[in-house]
């Protein structure tokens, strides 16, 4: 445990000067996912540990990025509180810098939000080797443009996170878990229907033939909703959500590629694909196999997202969705106003970035 | 550096922005530039070279591409709302307004989402969802008024941020046109966009990047019910103290708001909205959900709440009470501003547990200027919103008023917080953006403002200090500030 900042920064700055391209690693957890390969030598960030601040009544924890999730769940949990994001752990290796990097989060958000929503301030160093400190440790601050924001899924290309200060939020009181048998088509629907009532939905799935519904909040709202709702309640309301977390269920099994669409969350399904895992209440669907790529990036467009390569498959070409030629060049701007020497994760997002 | 662009020839830009829009669409006699002249923040004002109020997004797009060819700044308006003359006009550019895009294109009740244009009000997004039992999160103050687009520009929060998250929580996709013209397209349906985060970055942004031309936002379905928990304490201490309380009990409330003894008394006089006069702070604690969770947070606040010796407590008994207990609060800004000729609004974020501290210093730096600070402000997250009593017709008070701000804005610093919480940082607080960024941390910044706008022409002069790049022709002339 302990602050590794100006090695870091040392190392990113000679990179700069002579060129040398880095690859960022923290717990290597996500090395062949959600990025493409990338050739760098090693930056690691995996001594740079420990919650540097953590006041449950300001509902902030600020953390060095190579502290792992399972020390920071930890440490909320002690207070009751916790990530609102629920990201995966990666068997305890994942570590805060490579989840926010990722923009990794789990089934409660669309209703919870992600790591990038809870991001409240970030200390990173830029390609130059700079030191350089954005938001802060308060929940609401619009002084400068959203620096930290903007490191989340920037997958490390425009500086080396070192801490970050999250929101967190108090652990729900109670928790329900209700499931139904149903095609997709229905559940699709209904997942929608649910969504629009307001009541305390915290998860969405459809997994292998069933509807799962997660209620969380106060014990009184939960169980009253429950019992408008119907179907059947899990004995541990929590087994299926963390597994599905952690890719734990036999769907994400095996080494063919697993590709993720992010999009609309009431587009219809389709077969066209081969099997289908719905999450996030329709808003993030996986396939397995190797699609017909165009079709596939046609589908999640129709709904007005992206398709990405999350793992396996061919790492060496681009792994997400093309971009408008201006979103693309101001991308290249903005990589260069960050790392003129482009030494950090080059490729790793795109081929040209 | 760039090299001073030459004078812009004023009868060529106003003959080439003849063509493009309507002859009532663009104000170029000084008298009808008038209502243009500031945002909500007039202590700072100025003329544009003309003004242009496109009706469409294809008139916006020529309205840059002309001033972009002609080097011509462009300084971006939604509803001027705004607090810190973020669109001011720039007196050698163009006023581009996009007021009259106010079209509310699309709700989709299934997918709960909303695709609107900029010019549309924050309230009327809400409006049009409530039919679909949806609305739309962020609710600043001035929702009647403030656009959308705007909101995007400021991040604009609200009284409900607190539960519900602030402008960049709660869209999907924006189509935006950058300097030169160019159509861009970020987000869509999805919660996440494949490249790197621009909405994240565009958002709040203050219109230094890009103009706004739609907005596709997220609907949340309105709670069943909604509650206000009112209680009077005899210290702003005791006040901050309780709302730390209510955060470590664990529950989230959908507003949480502090007044002090001067706002209290303003409020009361104002609404008669049945707030202890007696008190030296009040908290307004609303709780939203179903009925059963209302119920049930409803009286575990009411519980803290006495419990850190509140001295009065008050539960609201119907939707009609619920609306009375926060007329006061709304009404606040201008009930203080009854007190004296003028107000000028702070709008610092501090960790909840200094509240009380940098209260007690607020008001003893006020006493050194000779001056008087009601507090209205959002407790639940920090963000203050001292209200500087002023007489802007007096120099000596403007100019005391101004030193108190930004020595309220350093303080918010030291406390572990920022200049600005909600309202941007515009002309007003480029002079303290160097207490909360190193000089390195604003060449970054600036280095971000030349990837999206390299000829420094989209709304110059505001947001980030410009250092390292010679911005003298696009800059503001030093007369444009005063004191």
């Amino acid at each position: 445990m302990g602050d590794c900042t100006a090695a870091i920064a040392a190392e990113v700055a000679a990179a700069a000067a002579a060129g040398r391209p880095l690859y960022i690693v923290g717990g290597d957890s996500k090395r062949h996912l959600a990025g493409r390969d990338c050739d760098g030598g090693n930056l690691s960030v995996a001594a740079h540990t420990g919650v540097i601040d953590y006041h449950p009544r300001e509902l902030v924890i600020t953390a060095r990025a190579g502290t792992p999730l399972t020390q920071l769940r930890a440490t909320l949990a002690a207070e009751r509180q916790c990530l609102a994001f629920d990201p995966p752990d990666f068997g305890g290796r994942a570590t805060l810098g490579g989840t926010l990097a990722c923009n990794l989060n789990g089934p409660a958000r669309p209703w919870r939000g992600s790591i990038r929503d809870a991001v409240l301030g970030v200390t990173l160093v830029n390609g130059k080797g700079e030191t350089l400190r954005f938001g802060g440790s308060v929940m609401k601050n619009v002084a400068g443009y959203d620096v930290s924001r903007l490191q989340a899924g920037a997958l490390g290309t425009l500086g080396v996170v070192l801490e970050a200060s999250l929101k967190v939020l108090p652990v729900p009181e109670h928790s329900v878990t209700l499931r139904y048998d149903m095609d997709i088509d229905d559940a699709i629907a209904s997942m929608n229907r649910r969504a629009a009532e307001p009541r305390p939905l915290s998860g969405a799935a459809w997994i292998d033939g069933a509807l799962f519904l997660r209620l969380s909040g106060a014990e009184s709202a939960v169980r009253h909703t429950a019992g408008l709702w119907g179907g059947d309640t899990l004995a541990d309301a929590d087994a299926p959500w963390a597994s599905l977390r952690d890719m734990q269920l036999p769907f994400f099994g095996g080494d063919a590629p697993l590709w993720r669409l992010s999009m609309n969350a009431s587009s219809p399904a389709t077969d066209s694909f081969g099997p289908m895992l719905i999450d996030w209440c329709g808003a993030q669907r996986w396939v397995r196999g190797e699609p017909h790529v165009a079709s596939l990036q046609r589908y999640a467009s129709h709904g007005g997202g992206h398709a990405t390569l999350f793992r396996g498959g061919d790492r060496a070409g681009e792994v997400r969705a093309p971009l408008s030629s201006v979103e693309q060049r101001l991308q290249t701007r903005l990589k260069q106003a960050f790392d003129p020497a482009g030494v950090l994760n080059p490729g790793r997002l795109y081929s040209w970035l | 550096m760039n090299a001073p662009l030459a004078p812009v020839d004023r009868d060529t830009l106003l003959r080439r922005l003849a063509d493009i829009l309507a002859a009532q669409n663009l104000i170029i006699d000084a008298e009808g530039q008038r209502p243009y002249e500031c945002d909500a923040l007039p202590l700072y004002r100025d003329l544009p070279l003309a003004v242009a109020l496109p009706e469409t997004a294809e008139q916006a797009q020529a309205v840059l591409r002309t001033c972009h060819e002609l080097g011509v700044p462009v300084v971006p308006r939604g509803a001027g709302t705004g607090l810190t003359a973020g669109s001011m006009p720039h007196p050698e550019g163009v006023l581009l307004c996009l007021s009259k895009l106010d079209r509310i294109v699309e709700i989709d009740p299934l997918g709960r989402t909303a695709r609107v244009q900029p010019g549309v009000s924050n309230l009327a997004i809400s409006t049009a969802a409530a039919a679909h039992g949806l609305f739309y999160g962020p609710d600043p103050s001035s929702q009647i008024a403030c656009s959308i687009g705007g909101n995007v520009a400021a991040n604009s929060g609200g009284v409900h941020c607190l539960k519900y998250g602030l402008t960049v929580h709660n869209i999907l996709a924006l189509k935006l046109l950058t300097i030169e013209g160019e159509e861009l397209k970020i987000g869509g349906r999805a919660l996440d966009s494949p490249g790197l985060d621009l909405m994240a970055l565009l958002t709040g942004s203050e219109g230094l990047l890009a103009v706004v031309t739609e907005v596709m936002v997220r609907l949340l379905p309105i709670p069943e019910t909604a509650q206000v928990v009112m209680a009077g304490f005899a210290s702003v201490t005791d006040a901050g103290d309780a709302v730390g309380d209510v955060i470590a009990a664990g529950i989230v409330p959908a507003g949480l708001e502090m007044m002090d003894r001067l706002a209290i008394q303003a409020a009361e006089d104002f609404a008669q909205a049945g707030y202890p006069r007696d008190a030296e702070a009040i908290l307004l604690c609303e709780l939203d959900g179903t009925a059963e969770e209302v119920a049930q947070h409803g009286a575990t606040v009411a519980e803290l709440f006495r419990a850190r010796g509140a001295t009065s407590l008050e539960l609201s008994r119907d939707e009609a009470h619920r609306q009375l207990l926060w007329k006061g609060r709304k009404s606040a800004f201008p009930a203080v501003g009854r007190l004296s000729p003028d107000y000028y609004c702070m709008d610092g974020t501090i960790p909840r547990g200094q509240i009380a501290s940098v209260l007690h210093e607020i008001q003893r730096l006020a006493a050194d200027y000779q001056l008087r600070v009601a507090n209205v402000f959002h407790a639940g997250d920090g963000n203050l919103h001292p209200l500087i009593l002023f007489d802007g017709g007096d120099p000596d008070s403007v100019r005391r008023a101004e030193r108190l701000g930004e020595d309220i804005l350093r303080l918010s610093v030291r406390a572990g917080g920022c200049i600005t919480g909600e309202h941007g940082v515009g002309i007003e607080k480029l002079n303290t953006m160097p207490d909360q960024f190193s000089p390195e941390e604003l060449a970054q910044l600036e280095d971000i403002k030349a990837a999206f706008d390299p000829a420094l022409t989209l709304n110059p002069g505001k947001g980030v200090p410009i250092l390292k790049r010679c911005q003298e022709y696009r800059a503001l002339p030093g007369r444009h500030t005063h004191g």
